[in-house]
């Protein structure tokens, strides 16, 4: 069957004269009274500073639930992290340290391939994800680095409890080492690489905030989980991860100016970005004190920590939800974009 | 990296050639002339009955005539309606702000205050009169999926589900689709969404059928008065910079194109505009960058942050023995 | 597939080995979008058909697939729609295919609390014995004393939205079946416009078509929101705005139609004559009329005789009133010379209603309505004085009834700034004369209202002065309202009209076909022919029975005794005789004004059937109506039997609607209609069939209209529907060999010829559906002569014998469309010419002649018994000959420039539930102090049936609301998004509140008159339900046409939801109480 169409401008004139202009030519307003100079169009009311569709944010707000979302980034780069901190710990003899990073590791990565899978809409479709490989698409590439991580880490992790297969689990155990820091910073870019203004300007600290942030949690893991007389690396990278963390906040802030960083100050965000903080510090202050010597104090610093962590993962998502959802955050910066470029 | 990202993303204007079509047709997309729009939501209804997309949900907003409220899963076509105290052209809107009775205010102010609902709306509560002869305009815009030339949307999506058409749109894939919704924030105009019950990602096709078997888009054909015009981006683009002079030239100053630029963030749109305002107005972005211009330097960033990673716990592990 | 294929439709196979790795495109393409198709590539067919909403009637493709309607979209074939669809349109599919549809037959039985499933040959075996038992009760062979050979048991309301073969079975059968109360939307639409066009140019309809106005220089749409709510029509607006014309929306609300103006004037609600009125004066009295048409082709020459005294005289009333009856005799307007003059109403039986003291007599049964085709008879030859200096010559008449209408008195009345009225008339008259022309859009902003014909008349006797009539781009579209209101006008479901304008036949006066040929038929002009279209009317319908030695059943026909409007059925339902009521596609109890009255009328029937798509509201008002939620009504006391028949929609039969262009389309049948859904066709005709199978044999003298009227129609399929267009042949009419006639001119009144519509005939010329052809547009000139068929003979712009001078050149080139040909002999042009073809311009009649042949060489208006447009109407308007300011019924401002508020003549209603509001000035008047204005949004439709019920059109306008000034919203305290109740005396309803700087208000002489807002598509049924408007709407109409005033009415408004229950009537009567209203209330004169 043959359609016919676009027929919508049929010539239909009384003449046919060609400079005749087509009705989508019309020009509002043209015959109106002539008015005075600078009359037209000018605007009644002084231009205020900012301006919206009835407020209504610019941004489609992700769809992503945070317990899933938000909780996948914290999964990850605990895994990622403590798969690192196992093998090195296995490598330098410290075997409860290595078994609770490998299980941990294990047990996270479990934890966070159920909230990304939890999270799609189609939940049977994931297999999807293996269709291509998109180096466009943090998604897909961090769910090759996984194919490639995780079979690692569980074989790591089985041996590590079975005791079977050592030489295989070690081996093993340096490849889920040696790919662990990429699952734990890819979903640095995961969320960066999104229009969402505190996300996407965050692009360059975010990486950062979350391989510190995934160093002091498999740290904090290793405190609850090993002897003290192991946890010296624990320990450390605790103190590192969170002064990193930390310091990639503020930096991030710093980045993201007075207005694009108010989400992670004000609001649902900033109150979990601060009490992340406090009890990050407080959680390093108590391992590099009393956690030294007892086990009890280690443990409630690491999981101190632990909620620390989890505390800036969930901070961070929601600050970038709210810049999401306030048309502000999108328009400003953009608006203030194009005035530098027009007044260099 | 295997690929050199940063050439990889600096596509050409022809999407359609560097996504694997060796010899496409011409680009296609959409020069909507939002100055001869009457705010019918024609465009709306027909994208729905074509592309059998669910009603969703009836809300009354207040915000003018608009009552779908912006793009998404479930309207392909929005139509946004702007009340402003400006003029257009040489329009004359013969409307007037009359004073209201001193003691009326008063009365008002004992009330909590009166919101007109619209942006940058007229005079507050207290503040009528002084004004008799009121500029007065009311714009209306259908607004569509961008087709951008560098679709963030499609960058990201992990499963291939969205993809480049031979005809340069950008189009979702139903059966690939996983729900992933990592598309959705990457748009920077706002305009896929997730839907509620199915957990796919939806938007507008460009009625990619239509278009292989030679018709236009649903909505572009059924538009009143041609204020959504369908063909070749290129002669569009020449359109809509003849259409901006023309305008110019009738006095209507405040006319603006939107997406025609090649060189803006996202290498320029195969849905080019024709503003009366500043974009933000409408809901539009001003200057929307694709967000995987910076992917590379994210990448760096991560590989950075992972290496640092690796050293930080090496170092912590052998740096002592305790 | 087996693994190694599989493997090799591996997306990221072939990202690495083809030509997309970063896998955009080419790489990840699907298989299934692979396959991808569009619908319209894989339908079956595609079917011809019309959008069912609205009069612009854009053509649409039905593609079907399956048997299943699969799409529908424009065609872009169409001369009128280029293929675009308005959201109604668009939103086709979704109306006739989704679940908004009711496909059972059901019944109620009388006091029943519930549907119950019926049968659907047992309700139409039920129905008809319905229909003859309560015929049998309410025969009426006589009244007071006259031979009426009727029912008044028996009403029937609806057919805009039918097919013109639908409202000719029904006016066929009923008017067999001796029912008078056959009524549909035109009543309440546009009949003023048949009453205002037709005085003036001789017929009602449009005078132009759509496509034309590309050609306006000056656009003036006033009293329409055109691009609402006609919105594929006015992408003709946008066509001449591209080629330069002005725009100018006149209109009391900045409307999307003003968005795309150059120049919106708000004007008050209801002085549109007042306005209108000024830029006649500023025409008159600056001497800018277009002087060589005036003098030729107006009645501006002719003298009135010297009795007649005008408003200036009476303080706003014309000689010839009669206060007690409140109705005007005409006697005294009537012109010079023509010594009998016979008006069409003033000379009828003006003793009729004062003998019976009824109130009501032929004055007010619409006669105007019938110059919907065909102008006021008259006889003589009036005197004319080409100087038109002549005190009492019709020019000067005018400059002197509008002398008043100053530009400081249209800003007191209207609110209109002198600058803003300066630059109207600037660009009016600029825009005429003989290389340009200026054209006025109007819709039911004018008709609907206490005086609505003489908004229009205004219209037209500006448009005859600056010679903007006849012309291309000039003329007054009227912008007619459901997808066949025109249709159902011409073929008229109406009480006062036969087929073609013929008047109903009065008790009193026509007794048989003489006589009321006699009374009605003009001698010159078009009508002169009135026996040939009314006896071959009779021959259509009666066939053999129809004789010349029985007056071809002339007798059969019942006779009216007055008014016998929807709002007179309303009355006689409330008061007991008016038993049984068929609503055929109309919802009163919504779209209807006082719809409160509506329903409690129907709640005192015997039985109600509802053919419908979905259970509106007027079908199910006994068991959730809003009067069993107030208490006034319990469901187990409404004896009403009620019947909902499910109707086929337009994709589901055949048949034609006329647009507002005159334009006949037809619709071809896609798909067979679902469960017991069926045709309003296939209903009329079975029911005709079961009546008459019932009744056969039957020598009682009732029965022989109805078994004597031919009713044979071929039926066709499984349903047994009845072939439309054998119906359409009947319509278009037949020699006595049974061969199609071609034309009206081919008709003879000896009872040779059938016609069923006379101004119909030749739609199906040559035995060919002339309504059917659709050559595309692009192979035809912009007239598209060729696609589908308008009356009259297919001409598309009326009386354009005006586009040429008198002496039948063009008046210029730019401007030219029908002209004379000298060497051929014949006038010829791009349309075809409203004028006898081999007229000369020079042709004078000879003494004594008739018909056409009585008219001269000048005269372009051939309906008129005088060939001229009538600035002054001698007869045919009752309520004046000239078109008069009179403040709406209910109106909170004053008539400022006139003694008399309102229009004398109107009807008014007075009954418990219809009360009126305090004039200004009286007492209580305070309590209703601002103007309602109800209209129409693009998204929903009238009563909402249509819309409200598709989800894809309630999404878009969720819930009624009212539109307010932030200056009244800061007055009474309303909030933006929330919630207002709306008061009047007949009703309160509640509104979400949008404050908008759209609705300005406005200064009339002093007064701030605040004006309210209220799209009237709501009710309590539906996706999106609300309050009905019409709860505030009084019943008072226009005399002339019955139409009601729904466009102008005082009322209250006050933040907050209205109260619930009891305390709702609470509320409107404790309101009543303070402004003291009684009976006598605005009843004044
Ligand atoms: N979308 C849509 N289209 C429709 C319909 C529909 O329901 N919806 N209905 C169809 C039908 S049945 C009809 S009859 C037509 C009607 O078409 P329109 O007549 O255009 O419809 P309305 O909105 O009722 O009235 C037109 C305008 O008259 C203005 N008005 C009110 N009072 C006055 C007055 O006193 N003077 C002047 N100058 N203007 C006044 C109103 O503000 C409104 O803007 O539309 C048809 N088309
Ligand atoms: N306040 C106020 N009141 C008004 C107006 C106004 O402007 N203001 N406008 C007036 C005007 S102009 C009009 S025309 C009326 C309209 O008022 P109505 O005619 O009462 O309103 P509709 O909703 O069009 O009703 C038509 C019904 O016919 C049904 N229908 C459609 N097609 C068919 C068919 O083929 N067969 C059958 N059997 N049924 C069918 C539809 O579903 C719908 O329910 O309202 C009038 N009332
Ligand atoms: S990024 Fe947004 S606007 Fe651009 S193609 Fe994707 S969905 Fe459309
Ligand atoms: S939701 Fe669907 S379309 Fe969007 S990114 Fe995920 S897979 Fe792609
Ligand atoms: S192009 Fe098609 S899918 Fe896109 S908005 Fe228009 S109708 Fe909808
Ligand atoms: S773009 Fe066209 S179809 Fe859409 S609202 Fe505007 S005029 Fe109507
Ligand atoms: S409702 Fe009227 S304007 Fe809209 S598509 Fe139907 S016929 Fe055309
Ligand atoms: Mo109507």
């Amino acid at each position: 069957m043959t359609v016919r169409d676009d027929a919508s401008q049929t010539d239909v004139r009384m003449d046919d004269d060609p400079r005749l202009r087509p009705e989508r030519e019309a020009v509002v307003g043209s015959a109106g009274r002539r008015r005075g100079p600078g009359r037209g169009e000018r605007l009644m009311v002084p231009r205020a500073e900012f301006r919206s569709y009835y407020g209504l944010p610019v941004l489609n707000e992700p769809t992503w639930e945070a317990h899933d979302i938000a909780g996948y980034l914290f999964l990850g780069g605990l895994a990622g992290a403590s798969s690192t901190l196992a093998a090195a710990a296995e490598l330098t003899g410290r075997p409860h340290l290595a078994r609770a990073g490998k299980v941990g590791a294990v047990c996270a990565l479990g934890g966070s391939m159920y909230a990304l899978i939890h999270d799609l809409g189609r939940p049977e479709r994931f297999v999807n994800m293996l269709r291509v490989l998109k180096v466009t698409s943090p998604m897909s590439v961090g769910t090759w680095i996984l194919t490639v991580y995780g079979p690692q880490a569980g074989l790591a992790a089985l041996t590590s409890v079975t005791g079977r297969f050592p030489r295989l689990g070690r081996i093993a155990a340096l490849g889920a080492a040696l790919t662990g820091p990429a699952v734990a910073t890819y979903t640095a870019v995961l969320v960066s690489d999104t229009a969402v203004p505190v996300w996407h300007d965050a692009h360059r600290e975010l990486p950062l905030l979350f391989a510190g942030s995934a160093v002091a949690s498999a740290g904090a893991l290793g405190l609850l989980a090993a002897p003290l007389e192991e946890t010296g690396p624990a320990r450390r990278a605790v103190l590192v991860g969170v002064v990193t963390e930390y310091a990639a906040a503020k930096l991030m802030e710093r980045r993201l100016g007075p207005l694009v960083a108010e989400p992670l100050k004000r609001g649902r965000g900033g109150l979990l970005m601060r009490l992340g903080e406090a009890l990050s510090l407080t959680g390093a202050l108590v391992s590099q004190t009393a956690g030294r010597r007892s086990r009890g104090a280690a443990a409630l610093a690491g999981a101190a920590v632990l909620a620390g962590s989890i505390c800036v993962r969930f901070g961070v998502f929601q600050a970038g939800m709210a810049s999401a959802r306030d048309p502000k955050y999108t328009v400003e910066p953009q608006r203030a974009r194009l005035g530098e470029e027009s007044h260099p | 990296m295997a690929f050199d990202l940063d050439r990889g993303l600096a596509e050409t204007q022809d999407p359609a050639a560097s996504s694997g079509y060796p010899d496409p047709p011409e680009r296609m997309g959409f020069f909507t002339d939002t100055s001869v729009c009457i705010g019918c939501k024609a465009c709306e209804v027909a994208c729905k009955e074509w592309n059998a997309v669910p009603e969703d949900g009836l809300n009354f907003t207040a915000m003018s005539y608009d009552n779908t409220v912006g793009l998404g899963a479930d309207t392909w076509r929005h139509v946004a309606f702007v009340e402003q105290p400006r003029g257009l052209g040489g329009q004359e809107s013969g409307l007037t702000v009359v004073d209201v009775p001193g003691p009326t205010v008063e009365r008002a102010h004992t009330r909590t205050p009166v919101s007109l609902g619209m942006p940058a709306s007229g005079p507050g509560d207290g503040q009528v009169g002084g004004v008799p002869d009121m500029d007065f305009r009311w714009l209306m815009a259908s607004d569509v999926c961008k087709h951008c030339t560098h679709a963030a949307c499609l960058d990201v999506c992990p499963t291939g589900a969205l993809f480049r058409t031979e005809f340069g749109s950008v189009v979702v894939q139903e059966d690939v689709c996983n729900g992933c919704g990592y598309c959705v924030p990457a748009c920077p105009f706002g305009v896929i969404g997730k839907r509620e019950d199915d957990g796919r990602a939806w938007k507008c096709t460009l009625c990619y059928d239509r278009l292989g078997v030679g018709q236009e888009p649903a909505c572009a054909k059924t538009c009143p008065t041609d204020s959504i015009q369908f063909g070749e981006v290129e002669e569009l683009r020449e359109r809509a910079a003849r259409r901006l002079a023309q305008l110019h030239d009738a006095g209507v100053g405040s006319a603006r194109l939107y997406g025609h630029d090649p060189d803006d963030g996202v290498g320029g749109t195969g849905s080019i505009f024709l503003l009366l305002d500043e974009p933000e107005v409408y809901g539009l972005p001003p200057d929307p960058v694709v967000t995987t211009r910076d992917l590379p330097s994210m990448w760096r960033h991560a590989a950075v942050a992972a290496g640092a990673l690796l050293a930080v716990l090496a170092a912590v592990s052998w740096g002592s023995r305790r | 597939m087996n693994p190694f294929e599989r493997l090799a439709s591996w997306p990221l196979l072939r990202q690495l080995t083809g030509h997309d790795p970063l896998g955009r495109g080419a790489a990840v393409k699907s298989a299934r979008t692979a396959r991808l198709t569009a619908r319209t590539a894989t339908a079956d067919r595609v079917v011809k058909s019309v959008c069912p909403y609205c009069a612009v009637g854009c053509a649409q493709n039905v593609y079907v697939r399956d048997e299943k309607i699969v799409h529908i979209e424009g065609d872009p074939d169409s001369p009128v729609s280029r293929g675009r669809l308005c959201p109604k349109g668009s939103a086709s599919l979704q109306l006739t295919t989704a679940s908004g549809r009711e496909h059972r037959a059901l019944y109620r039985p009388p006091y029943a609390a519930d549907w119950q499933e019926i049968d659907l040959g047992t309700a139409m075996d039920m129905i008809a014995d319905r229909i003859i038992a309560t015929r049998g009760e309410t025969w009426e062979w006589e009244s007071d004393g006259r031979r009426t050979a009727r029912t008044m048991g028996i009403a029937a309301l609806g057919g805009a939205t039918l097919d013109n073969e639908e409202n000719y079975l029904i006016k066929k059968l009923l008017t067999g079946l001796g029912v008078v109360q056959i009524e549909n939307q035109a009543r309440v639409c546009h009949s003023s416009t048949l009453v205002g066009l037709g005085t003036s140019f001789g017929r009602g309809g449009s005078t132009t078509f759509m496509q034309d106005l590309q050609h306006s220089d000056c656009i003036v749409i006033e009293g329409s929101n055109y691009a609402e709510a006609h919105p594929v029509g006015f992408q003709w607006v946008m066509e001449a705005k591209a080629r330069g014309a002005v725009v100018i929306h006149v209109d009391p609300r900045f409307t999307r139609t003003s968005a795309l103006a150059d120049l919106h004037v708000p004007i008050r609600a209801g002085t549109d004559v007042a306005f209108l009125g000024g830029i006649v004066n500023h025409v008159l009295s600056n001497d800018l009329y277009f002087r060589e048409f005036v003098l030729n082709y107006t009645n501006a020459a002719t003298v009135v005789g010297e009795d007649y005294r005008d408003t200036e005289d009476l303080d706003g009333l014309f000689s010839g009133f009669d206060e007690e009856t409140r109705h005007y005799d005409c006697g005294s307007w009537q012109y010079e010379g023509a010594e009998t003059t016979v008006a069409a109403s003033g000379d009828r039986d003006e003793d009729y209603g004062r003998r019976t003291d009824q109130g009501s007599s032929v004055s007010s049964s619409g006669r105007g309505e019938a110059h919907g085709s065909g102008g006021v008879p008259l006889t003589g030859t009036p005197r004319r004085d080409e100087t038109l200096t002549h005190p009492r010559c019709v020019l000067q008449i005018l400059k002197r009834h509008y002398a008043r209408y100053t530009p400081e008195a249209v800003e007191r009345v209207c609110g209109i700034p002198q600058d803003m009225f300066a630059e109207v008339c600037r660009n009016l008259v600029e825009n005429s004369g003989p290389e340009r022309t200026a054209a006025f859009v109007y819709a039911v902003g004018w008709t609907q209202h206490s005086d609505g014909s003489q908004f229009i008349r205004a219209a037209c006797v500006l448009q005859l002065l600056l010679g903007n009539m006849g012309r291309p781009g000039g003329g007054i579209q009227a912008l007619r309202g459901h997808a066949s209101i025109q249709g159902s006008s011409d073929i008229p479901t109406l009480f006062n009209l036969l087929p073609g304008y013929i008047p109903m036949p009065h008790a009193h006066r026509h007794e048989n076909l003489e006589a009321f040929l006699r009374a009605d038929a003009a001698e010159k002009g078009g009508w002169a022919d009135m026996r040939s279209y009314t006896v071959s009317l009779l021959k259509a319908w009666w066939g053999p029975a129809a004789r010349p030695d029985n007056d071809f059943c002339f007798g059969h026909l019942p006779r009216l005794t007055g008014s016998h409007s929807t709002y007179d059925t309303v009355m006689a339902q409330l008061a007991g005789t008016c038993k049984g009521y068929l609503l055929l596609g109309e919802n009163p109890a919504v779209g209807s004004a006082n719809a409160r009255m509506q329903r409690l009328g129907m709640a005192n029937l015997d039985w109600l059937v509802v053919r419908d798509f979905s259970l509106i509201e007027s079908a199910t008002w006994w068991k959730d109506g809003p009067e069993t939620k107030t208490g006034e009504l319990r469901t187990e006391d409404v004896g009403t039997e009620v019947f909902f028949l499910p109707a086929a929609a337009h994709t589901e039969k055949s048949g034609s609607f006329t647009n507002t262009n005159r334009m006949l389309q037809w619709h071809h049948q896609a798909v067979e209609p679902a469960g017991d859904t069926r045709s309003d066709l296939w209903f009329m005709y079975h029911l005709g069939r079961i009546i008459r199978e019932k009744l056969a044999g039957s020598t009682d003298p009732v029965d022989a209209a109805v078994l004597d009227l031919t009713w044979d129609y071929p039926v066709e399929g499984a349903l047994e529907e009845p072939v439309a267009e054998a119906v359409l042949a009947e319509i278009n009419g037949w020699d006595a060999e049974g061969r199609p006639l071609s034309g009206y001119g081919d008709l003879r009144g000896d009872g040779s010829t059938a016609c069923g519509c006379w101004i119909y005939c030749g739609v199906y010329a040559d035995g060919v559906n002339q309504a059917a052809r659709r050559k595309p547009a692009e192979e035809q000139d912009w007239i598209a002569a060729e696609w589908a068929w308008a009356w009259p003979d297919n001409r598309r712009l009326l009386y354009n014998r005006a586009s040429a001078r008198p002496d039948g050149r063009p008046w210029s080139e730019r401007k030219k469309l029908v002209w004379w040909d000298e060497e051929a002999g014949e006038w010829t042009g791009y349309d075809v010419p409203d004028f006898e073809r081999t007229k000369q311009p020079g042709y004078q009649p000879p003494e004594g002649a008739t018909g056409f042949a009585a008219l001269s060489g000048v005269d372009p208006f051939i309906m008129q018994a005088d060939g001229k447009g009538w600035l002054f109407a001698p007869a045919g308007v009752v309520d004046g000959p000239l078109p008069t300011h009179y403040e709406p019924q209910d109106s909170p401002v004053p008539n400022l420039l006139y003694g008399t508020q309102r229009n004398p003549a109107r009807m008014i209603y007075p009954h418990r539930d219809n009360r009126y509001h305090p004039g200004p000035g009286e007492p209580g008047a305070e309590v209703y102090p601002y103007i309602v204005t109800t209209y129409r949004l693009t998204e929903h439709f009238t009563a909402g049936g249509m819309s409200r019920n598709t989800p894809y059109l309630a999404e878009l306008q969720p819930e009624f609301f009212c539109e307010v000034s932030p200056e009244l919203a800061v007055e009474r305290g309303l909030e933006h998004g929330g919630w207002a109740t709306i008061i009047t005396a007949r009703n309160a309803v509640e509104a979400r509140v949008l404050v908008t700087q759209r609705i300005t208000p406005l200064r009339a002489d002093g007064y701030l008159v605040h004006q309210i807002g209220l799209p009237f598509h709501w009710g309590p049924n539906g996706l999106s339900a609300g309050d009905a408007a019409n709860e505030l709407s009084a019943i008072s109409l226009d005399p002339n046409s019955h139409i009601q005033e729904v466009k102008a009415l005082s009322a209250d408004i006050r933040p907050g939801r209205r109260p619930r229950g009891p305390a709702l009537t609470e509320l409107v009567s404790d309101y009543r109480r303070r402004a003291g209203i009684t009976e006598l209330t605005g009843t004044e004169v």
